[in-house]
Parts: C-alpha cells; structure tokens; sequence
C-alpha cells in the first residue's frame, strides 16, 4: 500500500497542468455561470428594480406561486408512481425468474434515452383527444389527459421511471436472499420477509431514488412543454415559467425562478453525495 | 403436467434457492407492473413507431429529404459525435485527476461535476447563458451560433464519461503498474500499455451515453441554439416545430429516427457491459 502510493502520487509538472486545466474546464463550463444565476436575480436591469425585495415578488407573483404549485402536484404524483413500481419492478427483476425479465429490465432503462420531446410526442400520439390512439375512448369517460395535469404527470412519471430501479436493483443484488430465506424458514410469511428483512436494507437505496427522482420531475421540461398548453395558469409548470418569461423579455422573473430550481437541485445533489459514501460502508 | 406438479408440491420445502418462480401473488404483481409499464413507455412509444412507418418509405424519404429536417438530423449527429470526442478525453482527464491527485477543494469537484445532471436543463440554458449569452460580463455571446449548441451539450453530457471511468480507475490494481515500474517501463508507458487499455470499456461506455444524451438533447439548447431553421436547429427542436405545425406523421419519422439511433447505443452498451462482466 505504502509503495503504491509512492508511486502513484509521484508529482511531476503533468499533475499539476492537468489539475489546472480541468480546474479551469469545470469553472468556466459550470462553477462560473451557476454562480452567475444568483447575480442576475438579484440584479437592476433596465425597468426592473434590483434587491431581495422585488425578487421575492416576482417569485410572489400570482404566476409563479401557480407554476411552483402545480409543479410540486406534478412531482409528487410521479414520485409515488415511480417508487410503488420502482420498488416492485426491482423486486421482480432479481428475485424472480420469468419469460422475457431480460427484455424488460432493457426495457426499464430506456425512458432515460429518449429524448424529452419525443416522450411528450409520444404521449400526444397515444393520449391527446384529437390525434391519439386511446383520446377518444378516454374523452367519451370524461377524461383528458393531454394538455391538462394527468398528461403532466405522466410526462413527468415517464422521464424518472428509472431512477428508483437503477438504485435499487444494485442493492438488492448486493444483499442476496440469505436473510430473506431465513425468515421464511423460521415462518415469517412474504409481507413480514418483505417488511422486516427487505425493506429495512433496500431503504437508503430508495431514499436516493426518491431524491434523484423528485430533482428530476421539479426539473421537467421537454416532455411537459408538448402535453402541455403552457400558458399562464393553464398547465404553465415551474421550468415553463422560466421559458415563457425569458422569451417574454422578463429576464428577472425567468432567473428568479432558475434561481429556486438550481438551489432545490443542489440540494438535492449535496444529499445524495454526502450521504451515499456512508451508507457504500455499512 | 399435473402428476409433475404433484409431486413438486410433495417434495419437502428445503430448496436453497431464492423462491424465483412466480406465485399468484408475484404473477398479479408482475402483471400490474408492466401494465403500468405499457400504458405509460409501451404504448406510447408504440405510437410513434406506428405513425412513423405508417406512411411507408416514400413518406420517411420525403420527410428525410426536406432540407431543413436533413440539415438539422446532420447538424445533431455531427454536434454529437464532436461532443461526445471532447468528453472522452476531457471527462477521462478529470476522472483521471479526481482519482489519481489530491488537493484542497477536490470533494467541491465532485459536486460541481453533478451539477449538470441535477440542474433542469432549461435552467441550463440560462445558467450558459449569463456568462455567454448577452450582456455577457466577459463580452461572449453565442446565442444563436453552433459554438452555442456545442456549449450547452458539452455542459449537459460533462458527468457521464467521468462518472463511468471514475470507478474503474480507481480499482485498478496497483501492483500491476509496480511490475511494470519495475521492469523498467516510463510513466507513459504504463499509461499506454497497462492503464488505458484497462479503462477503454469504460471511457467507451461513458462517450456512447454522452452521444445518445447529446443526440435528443432539448432544454438547454431551446434558449441558446436561435433555431433558425437550417442553421442553428436541431432534430429535437425540429420535431416540435412539426408538432406546432400539427405535421404529427413528420414529427413521429425524425422522432423514430431518433428512437433507432438511441436503441442502438443501448444495446452496444449492454453488449459492452456484457463482455466487461464476462472478462472481470
């Protein structure tokens, strides 16, 4: 270990160029604009006043209050969709042997590679009460779902489907049946195995895929821009605020939003990270 | 079939392995589940796949032939193999510094690298543009260009060939760069003959997702791209211009186009992954 190290912290004047030039790389591709995002919130621009004052108006603004609202109804809905099958699909995949378990746990990753407006298409093609398949059916039971919420929130379930799989299907490979057949051999039937034995190990995993699933469906935004109408109090989400009012010229509003999104979404990351490495050593 | 079923239920209850056929309950589960499944990613999918053959090769020829969508399907996929090259060796460079050196501010690193992956990529696009776009404090504006388009997936994709090589490097054995230190061979040498060749799957890996993802990106480029029909748009920007336009068959084929091109990375990467698996 010790001669390892030796050899591998060996410092030449490469280390250094390279520690520099990816320093420099991550701040002006990233670390430098984000921290801009807050400057331009806060930021008098022309007819807009500057301050923390005018900025929590605009995030006070009727509007902005209805596209947060809505987009927490939103994330929340494809949250709990996403983690009941999440758990479930996992479960299936690697504790069970079917036709085809191969071809679906391929298939479960795929929302992940298709692109967001090709979903929100995908979903008109299917859903919309003009153009879709099922449109018809649904709007003679008195449903819509293409430009109103369900059509949000199946966008929004559709991106993160995965998310909770990938964190939880590791883990349950990791831990193995031992446990579980142990339990199952003292008596305990499959909801006190599952309740008991399985959920208490998988439950980091799920956390994580909560988290990383919440950060997505808050930060929708291709998808939802196709099923929904997108205009103010009509299907206008948080990421559709922050386009309309930069197309709009209201650049203050669009960073006062971006603003909320970015600290929710290194929230987020600053929980999985920081948190990830103890449970990897448990 | 029913004296084998017999005598499978007679056979004392002590098999070892994980109860892994399926009982009703599980069999009901399993059904639900992929129910949900077909109505949310199935069919939908499906429907795209359906209007987009529907009309037959001389509608996908004419779709393909119109200027503008040709321009933007070669525009997408010539940005994409550009970015997904930078990545491969940017993102293996960074992977590189992350695990081999050590500094004050590495652990902040590591979180500015997930940074794209966390951000909505709307937000993306305007995080870009404070710093390049108009009123740039440094005087760069690239609003409207194909640098702009470069920029905006060269921040989105940035995590994925770091994030897949990371790992492996740093379980690369070291005893096997001491022999060769040993032996006599330089630091390149090493580099080249004994640690690349082990991190190739996965800067493979890493690129084909950075490829794929820069391929159908949409978001971060909506603002900064200008979408000028022919010269600054892109497939995915191009597909909802034919979806405004109500031309759904035409938004349905570059979709499809899309589809194919994703499903190939996805297998590459699962036969990839595969033999990885199979050699490690």
């Amino acid at each position: 270990m010790a001669d390892s190290r030796l050899i591998r912290s060996r410092r030449g004047p490469v280390t250094y160029v390279l520690r520099v030039l990816v320093v420099v790389y991550l701040l002006l591709l990233v670390a430098w604009p984000v921290s801009l995002v807050a400057d331009r919130a806060f930021r008098a621009t022309g007819t807009h006043e500057g301050g923390v004052g005018p900025f929590l108006e605009r995030l006070t603004d009727p509007a902005a209050v209805y596209a947060f609202n809505l987009t927490m109804t939103v994330a929340i809905w494809a949250v709990v969709a996403n983690t009941v099958f999440g758990v479930g699909i996992s479960l299936l995949l690697v504790r069970y042997r079917f036709v085809g378990r191969r071809a679906l746990s391929v298939l479960v990753d795929l929302p992940l590679s298709v692109s967001p407006i090709v979903v929100g298409l995908a979903l008109v093609l299917a859903y919309s009460s003009t153009q879709g398949w099922f449109g018809g059916a649904l709007e003679t039971v008195g449903i819509q779902v293409v430009f109103s919420t369900p059509g949000l929130i199946l966008a929004t379930a559709f991106v993160s489907l995965p998310l909770v799989v990938r964190e939880v299907v590791p883990v349950l490979e990791e831990i193995g049946t031992d446990a579980e057949q142990a339990a199952r051999s003292l008596g305990a039937n499959g909801r006190q195995v599952f309740r008991r034995i399985t959920l208490p190990s998988i439950k980091w995993a799920v956390v994580y895929g909560v988290v990383l699933t919440s950060a997505r469906s808050l930060g929708e935004f291709g998808a939802v821009k196709i099923v929904s109408s997108g205009a103010e109090f009509r299907g206008e989400t948080a990421t559709l605020f922050v386009h309309n009012h930069y197309q709009a010229f209201d650049e203050p509003a669009a960073y006062a939003a971006a603003l909320v999104l970015v600290l929710v979404s290194i929230i987020a990351l600053v929980v999985v990270t920081y948190l990830r490495p103890e449970e990897d050593r448990a | 079939m029913s004296a084998t079923s017999t005598a499978r239920r007679e056979r004392p209850p002590r098999q070892l392995r994980p109860a892994d056929r399926l009982g009703p309950g599980s069999g009901l589960g399993l059904g639900l589940l992929v129910l949900w499944f077909s109505v949310l990613v199935l069919l939908p999918l499906a429907a795209v796949v359906v209007t987009a053959t529907e009309g037959g090769w001389s509608t996908f020829v004419s779709v393909v032939s119109e200027p503008d969508t040709r321009s933007a399907l070669v525009l997408t996929v010539g940005e994409a193999l550009a970015v997904a090259a930078v990545n491969a060796v940017v993102g293996t460079v960074i992977a590189w510094v992350l695990v081999r050196d050590d500094f004050r501010g590495k652990r902040l690193l590591e979180v500015v690298i997930d940074v794209p992956f966390a951000l909505p990529t709307i937000v993306a696009g305007l995080v870009l543009l404070s710093l390049y776009g108009p009123r740039s404090p440094i005087g760069v504006n690239v609003v409207g260009t194909r640098t702009g388009i470069f920029l905006a997936l060269l921040f989105v994709t940035l995590p994925f060939v770091v994030r897949t090589v990371q790992p492996v490097l740093a379980e690369l054995d070291a005893e096997v760069e001491e022999a060769a230190a040993s032996l006599g061979a330089d630091q390149w040498t090493i580099l080249r003959r004994i640690i690349l060749p082990s991190l190739v799957p996965a800067i493979t890996a890493g690129t084909s997702l950075a490829f794929a993802r820069a391929i159908s990106e949409f978001g971060s480029l909506v603002l900064i791209a200008g979408n000028k029909a022919g010269e600054t748009e892109v497939a995915s920007l191009r597909i909802l211009k034919y979806i405004e336009g109500d031309y759904y068959e035409k938004a349905a084929v570059v979709a499809f186009i899309l589809l194919l091109v994703s499903a190939l990375v996805i297998v590459a990467l699962d036969v990839v992954a595969r033999r990885v698996a199979v050699r490690g």
